[in-house]
C-alpha cells in the first residue's frame, strides 16, 4: 500500500508546498507495504486540499470511504483536542490515503465537503452530534442520533458513560396532563 | 396520522424543491411511515412528503435505537467488544466478531493460524448467506410473497443450527477472539456445513428463485424502482451488493484480501479460494435481489472449496505471546495457565498494543464494515469508530425514493437492507 500511495503525498507537497503535510503512518508495522498512510492538513486549507485530491487523476479518491471524529483529551502527548480523520478511497487507483484535521475549543469548526463528496451528509452529521465539530456550508447541519434539543456531546471524553441526568429530566406525562 | 403540510417552501430542501402552491397538484400531504411500521423492520421513521400517492420528497429521521455503542467501545477490552458487535447487524453478527477482531489483530501484528482462517473464512461466507437470505426473502415479503419469504427464512434456521453448534448459541454467537476462537469446532462440524450448502440450501435458492423471478408482479415492482447510478453509487459512499448492483467493481474480498482470500494464507505457498464477484448494471431493486442470489451461490462454492481441508493443528496463536487466552483445560488444570488468564482479564493487565490507528475492514453482506482503532497503549481502545455499511449505504434513500409512489417504499427499503440497530449506532 505505502509505494502506492508515495507518488500522491509527493504530489500534494508539491501542489501545495506552503502546508506541512506531515506524513506518517498510522501505525508503523513489520511489514511496510501494509502501513496506512496519513497526512494533516489545517481546517483553512481544507477544502483546496480536498478538491484537489479528489480531481486529480493520479490521485482520483472518488470516495469518502469513512470519517471519525476523535477527541484527544486525554491522549498521551496530543496537542490538540479534536481530531477529524477522512479516510478517502480511490477505486481507478486502488489507494486509500486517511487526511486528518485537528481543531480546538471554543469554536472547532471545520469546512464541510459534501459538495464534493455526497457521502459526507450524514457522517458530518454524526460527528456534529457526537463531538460538537461545526461542519461550515453544510446543508443540513441537525442532530442525527440523538434528539434535537439534546446538549451535550456523547462521544467526547468529559462526558460519563452513565449520561449526565438525561433520563432523570424527561418529562412525565401523566394521564390526567395528557 | 395524516396532516397536511405547511406550506412546501418552509419544509426539508431536499428532494425537488420548488412545487409552488398554486401548480396543479401544489397541495401535498405529510405522512409519517414508522417508526413503528411493520413494513420497516424495525424503527426507521420517514416523514413523506406526498402528491397523491408519488413521493414528492422524504426525509428520514433516524436514531430510535441509539446505543451508543462506540461509547462502549472504550470502556472495554478487546475480548469484551466482541458480544457488543453482535449486536450490530444481528442479522449475521458472525461477521461482525470476525470485522471487530480482524481490526484488532491489524492492530497488534497477529498473524491467524491456518485453521483459524480457514474456520473464520467458513463463518464469514456462512454470515453473508445468512443475511442475504433475509434480504431476499423479506423483499419478496414486503411485496406481499409471504411464501417466498418461507423457504429462505426456513434455510437460515439450519445456518443457526451451525452456529449453535460450534459456540452454544443461535444469535449473539461472540465466536472470535484475539488471535483465534472461543473454542475449535466440533468434529461434525464440516460434515454440517457441507450437507448444508450442497443440498438444503442450493434446492431453497432454486425454489425462491422459480417463485419471484417468474413472478411478473415482483419484476414489475422490482425493476427499475430505487435506480441509482454507478457515478452517484460511488460518491454516496455506496458499498457492497448496492454498490455492485450498480456496476462498481468492488469487493475488499478481491481488492485487499484477508483470510483465505489472499494467496498465501497458509504461509506454504496457498492459493487463494476461487470464486467470482457478481456485479449487475441495472442499480434498481431486482438488480440488487440478482446480485445477491448470484453471491450466495459463489458464497457456497467458497465454502465447498475450503470445508473438506480444514487444517489441523491449533486454532489459537502460541500461547507465549500473551495474545490468545489460555484453553478452559489449561485455566483449571495448570498453575502456569490459570496466571497466563489472569494476566489476560483483570482490569489492571491485559493487553498492551502499540500506541497508533489503524483501520481494518471486511466485506460483509452489506458492504465494507470497518472499524477505526485508536490506540493509548492501553488495554481498552482509546477510541473504536465503526464504519457501519448501513448508516452510509441508507442515506441515499431519501434521494431513491422521489418520484416513485409510496407502496414503492417498502420494496426499496428491502432491497437496501437496512439494520436499525447497526444504523442507530
Amino acid at each position: 500500500m505505502s509505494a502506492k500511495i508515495t507518488p500522491v503525498i509527493e504530489l500534494l507537497q508539491k501542489q501545495f508546498s506552503d502546508i506541512d503535510f506531515a506524513p506518517a503512518p498510522l501505525l508503523e508495522m513489520e511489514d511496510q507495504s501494509k502501513e496506512q498512510w496519513c497526512v494533516k492538513v489545517g481546517a483553512d486549507k481544507l477544502m483546496a486540499v480536498m478538491s484537489f485530491l479528489r480531481s486529480d487523476e493520479r490521485c482520483a479518491f472518488e470516495q469518502l470511504s469513512d470519517l471519525a471524529g476523535v477527541d484527544y483529551l486525554n491522549f498521551p502527548n496530543a496537542k490538540d483536542r479534536y481530531g477529524v480523520t477522512y479516510s478517502l478511497l480511490s477505486l481507478s487507483n486502488e489507494h486509500r490515503l486517511w487526511v486528518k484535521v485537528f481543531v480546538n475549543d471554543p469554536n472547532p469548526e471545520v469546512p464541510s465537503v459534501v459538495s464534493i463528496w455526497h457521502g459526507a451528509t450524514w457522517m458530518e452529521r454524526e460527528v456534529w452530534d457526537m463531538f460538537g465539530v461545526r461542519f461550515t456550508d453544510h446543508p443540513d447541519l441537525r442532530r442525527i442520533l440523538t434528539w434535537e434539543g439534546f446538549e451535550a456531546h456523547p462521544l467526547r471524553k468529559d462526558y460519563p458513560l452513565t449520561g449526565r441526568g438525561e433520563r432523570e429530566n424527561f418529562k412525565v406525562i401523566t394521564r390526567e396532563s395528557a | 396520522m395524516m396532516t397536511t403540510a405547511t406550506s412546501p417552501q418552509e419544509t426539508h430542501q431536499a428532494g425537488p424543491a420548488g412545487y409552488a402552491p398554486e401548480e396543479p397538484g401544489g397541495d401535498l400531504w405529510a405522512l409519517n411511515f414508522g417508526p413503528q411500521h411493520p413494513a420497516t423492520h424495525t424503527t426507521l421513521r420517514h416523514v413523506l412528503e406526498l402528491d397523491g400517492e408519488v413521493i414528492r420528497s422524504c426525509t428520514v429521521h433516524i436514531g430510535y435505537l441509539h446505543s451508543g455503542f462506540e461509547k462502549l467501545a472504550e470502556h472495554m477490552n478487546f475480548n469484551q467488544y466482541v458480544v457488543v458487535t453482535d449486536r450490530m447487524n444481528y442479522v449475521s453478527p458472525m461477521a461482525n466478531n470476525i470485522a471487530w477482531h480482524h481490526a484488532c489483530e491489524k492492530l497488534f501484528g497477529i498473524e491467524l493460524t491456518p485453521r483459524c482462517k480457514v474456520i473464520r473464512t467458513i463463518i464469514a461466507e456462512l454470515a453473508r448467506i445468512q443475511d442475504h437470505l433475509l434480504s431476499v426473502g423479506a423483499t419478496g415479503l414486503d411485496l406481499g410473497a409471504f411464501t417466498a419469504f418461507m423457504y429462505p427464512f426456513n434455510a437460515r434456521e439450519t445456518i443457526y443450527d451451525l452456529c449453535e453448534e460450534i459456540c452454544g448459541a443461535r444469535f449473539t454467537t461472540s465466536y472470535t477472539r484475539v488471535g483465534g476462537l472461543m473454542q475449535d469446532i466440533t468434529p461434525r462440524w464440516p460434515g454440517m456445513v457441507k450437507d448444508y450448502c450442497t443440498d438444503e440450501l442450493p434446492k431453497a435458492l432454486h425454489d425462491l428463485e422459480n417463485l419471484l423471478l417468474r413472478n411478473r408482479i415482483f419484476i414489475e415492482r422490482t425493476k427499475g424502482v430505487g435506480q441509482i447510478s454507478r457515478e452517484e453509487a460511488i460518491n454516496w459512499g455506496i458499498t457492497g451488493p448496492l454498490a455492485r448492483s450498480a456496476g462498481v467493481r468492488r469487493d475488499l474480498r478481491k481488492d485487499e484480501p484477508y483470510l483465505c482470500y489472499a494467496d498465501n494464507w497458509d504461509g506454504q505457498g496457498a492459493k487463494a479460494v476461487s470464486f467470482k464477484v457478481p456485479i449487475a448494471t441495472g442499480g434498481d431493486c431486482l438488480a440488487r435481489f440478482q446480485v445477491r442470489m448470484a453471491e450466495m451461490r459463489e458464497s457456497i462454492k467458497i465454502i465447498i472449496q475450503l470445508v473438506d481441508n480444514i487444517p489441523s493443528g491449533p486454532v489459537d496463536v502460541l500461547p507465549n505471546d500473551k495474545m490468545a487466552l489460555p484453553s478452559k483445560d489449561e485455566v483449571y488444570g495448570s498453575i502456569e495457565g490459570l496466571i497466563h488468564h489472569f494476566e489476560q482479564v483483570m482490569t489492571n493487565r491485559g493487553h498492551t498494543p502499540p500506541v497508533g490507528e489503524v483501520y481494518g475492514a471486511n466485506e460483509t453482506a452489506n458492504g465494507e464494515l470497518g472499524f477505526y482503532l485508536v490506540s493509548d497503549g492501553g488495554n481498552m481502545p482509546y477510541r473504536a469508530r465503526c464504519r457501519p455499511p448501513s448508516f452510509i449505504n441508507y442515506q441515499c434513500f431519501e434521494k431513491l425514493i422521489v418520484g416513485h409512489k409510496i407502496s414503492d417504499v417498502v420494496a426499496v427499503l428491502g432491497s437496501l437492507n437496512v439494520i436499525a440497530a447497526e444504523l442507530d449506532r
